[in-house]
């Protein structure tokens, strides 16, 4: 008789299982759910009363208006960018999808600094936009930005694999038969990709309103101006205000759980579509 | 190969690059043009400078700790993952993916509420002498939890595709567990788990927004190469900010190559063995 594969007994088995299990428990539920009782353990009362202040409200408002500029923005991109990756054939194809991974590798503070040298008072445009009375630099623009620039490849990520894999056969049929480029993009390309494709859009959108480095160094943290959610939760920390500070933080956890269940029911309705993050 | 028919490829592809341009591109070149500025001689005076040295040393020894502690804990979870059946799988899959959805800052205060000598955690290392927040140790924590998905989502697939005929061969022939998963099963899984291994290195050597709640940030101690920079433009040194900045970019740059020379590798060693 064959033996089992190898950790497949029943005793090695329960173990194993139960060692990650509980690691898994101090790793990851730990910090969860500490956010919540931090939040809570004063009651439901201080609670609503610590997210309803008028500096957490504008916060709420900024990071809302944040994301709904940058992840139609970014999601066009990934689109486009998977489109012409995964549809055809040209020189340099290689060199594009590191291109588009880019920002993934690159540290938020460093992307944060960067934007500084265009738009800030001593970058290159910094002058004449001044002069021009645009601001961009510590305002919604220089936010909006470098949210832009850590969340751009996070659409392509998901969709790429799949649209690599469908290949271009029913595009082909489509356009054979008469259908325009953009009806082909519009009804055939992004259907096959739909649950990719939100899974993207979600996870961009928890990127977005939970950037921290890119959007600290861009933003000037200006109380009551230019603080989006997570520099809110540092402001209330640092004010030694930690009920209001976790207060905060459980709408971005709330916003993070949110997302894992849309990949969860991503998963769920078409298996194997989403592939994680990672590698 | 034959010549698509679909349309919208210049379009596409134009979009594409001059997003890239404006979006990923320009700024990085303004930040090598600014370091670029300040002459070579004076580049080095500030990027070996002793505090910027101690940052460099801080950052690369914490991911490198980091890294291991997910070497460990996520090949085990990459493990269990892939190989059993069990209630509560799907939760446990799910779960990996906390750390990627969950915000930095959100992340640094909860790990800062755990570590803090009152807090869940604080409470049981405190009394054994171990101080995490506001310590090195905290710098690692931070790193480790931000890059947990990493090896997990590089191994687990791999983990799934192995025949399950070469363990049994490799048992057959008498080798016990240890041995078989030494020399049958590591082998098999190594580039997956190396190319994990150091995407979570990367991503720790850029990490800002956990750690600086942990790190308590004092110089030469638990300061961390992101903060030098961020603190240099607080003092509006932003040639010193830019200079230090573009050797963090240098490092991310090195680990892309590696994560993809390893990457190629671990293609070619999947073709050679089919």
């Amino acid at each position: 008789m064959a033996r089992a594969r190898i950790g497949d007994g029943p005793v090695a088995k329960t173990v194993i299982i139960s060692l990650v299990t509980l690691a898994t428990l101090v790793v990851i539920i730990g910090p969860l759910a500490v956010i919540f009782y931090e939040a809570l353990k004063l009651g439901l009362t201080t609670y609503l009363a610590n997210l309803s202040t008028p500096d957490t409200r504008h916060a709420i408002w900024l990071t809302v208006a944040t994301a709904l500029l940058a992840v139609p923005i970014n999601t066009a991109f990934g689109i486009a960018a998977a489109y012409a990756i995964a549809k055809f054939e040209f020189r340099g194809k290689g060199l594009l999808t590191a291109l588009v991974e880019l920002p993934f590798s690159i540290s938020p503070i460093v992307a944060g600094v960067a934007y500084l040298f265009v738009y800030g008072a001593q970058g290159w445009f910094g002058p004449m936009l001044q002069d021009a009375g645009i601001k961009v630099m510590f305002a919604y623009p220089a936010i909006v930005l470098a949210s832009l620039f850590v969340t751009a490849p996070f659409v392509a990520r998901e969709i790429l694999p799949l649209m690599q894999a469908q290949g271009t056969h029913e595009e082909e049929a489509a356009i054979s038969l008469g259908a325009s480029g953009w009806r082909t993009l519009w009804s055939v390309t992004l259907p096959n990709v739909r649950w990719a494709l939100l899974y993207g859009v979600v996870l961009t959108n928890a990127r977005v309103m939970g950037e921290f480095g890119a959007v600290s160094v861009v933003s000037g943290s200006i109380r009551g101006v230019t603080n989006t959610l997570p520099l809110q939760i540092e402001l209330l920390y640092q004010d030694y205000n930690a009920a209001g500070a976790f207060a905060a933080a459980t709408v971005l956890a709330g916003i993070a759980l949110l997302t894992i269940l849309a990949k969860l029911a991503v998963e769920w309705i078409e298996p194997g579509c989403s592939r994680g993050e990672a590698g | 190969m034959s010549r698509t028919v679909l349309p919208g490829f210049r379009l596409a592809l134009g979009c594409t690059l001059a997003y890239l341009g404006v979006i990923v591109l320009l700024p990085l070149t303004a930040l090598v043009w600014q370091s670029a500025g300040l002459g070579w001689a004076q580049f080095l005076a500030v990027v070996t400078s002793p505090r910027a040295l101690a940052s460099f040393r801080i950052t690369g020894l914490s991911a490198l700790g980091a890294t291991a502690f997910n070497a460990v804990f996520g090949l085990a979870l990459a493990w269990v993952l892939a190989r059993y059946e069990f209630p509560g799988k799907r939760v446990l899959d799910a779960l990996v993916d906390v750390p990627f959805a969950l915000p930095t800052a959100v992340a640094g205060v909860a790990l800062t509420a755990l570590f803090a000598a009152n807090g869940w955690y604080g409470q049981l290392l405190d009394p054994l002498g171990i101080k995490v927040a506001y310590a090195p140790l905290g710098i690692m924590a931070a790193m480790a939890f931000t890059s947990v998905p990493f090896v997990v989502r590089s191994v687990q697939p791999v983990l799934e595709d192995l025949s399950e005929e070469t363990e049994e061969a490799a048992a057959t022939l008498g080798a016990g567990p240890v041995r078989t998963f030494a020399s049958v099963v590591f082998p098999a899984i190594f580039p997956a788990f190396l190319a994990g291994c150091s995407l979570a290195f990367a991503r720790s050597l850029g990490e800002f927004g956990a750690v600086v709640f942990i790190a308590g940030n004092q110089p030469f101690r638990t300061e961390i190469a992101a903060l030098l920079v961020f603190i240099r433009l607080e003092e509006y040194d932003y040639q010193s900010a830019a200079a230090i900045a573009v050797v963090m970019l240098a490092a991310a740059f090195t680990m892309l190559l590696i994560v993809n020379a390893i990457q190629l590798w671990h293609l070619r060693y999947m073709r050679d063995g089919e």
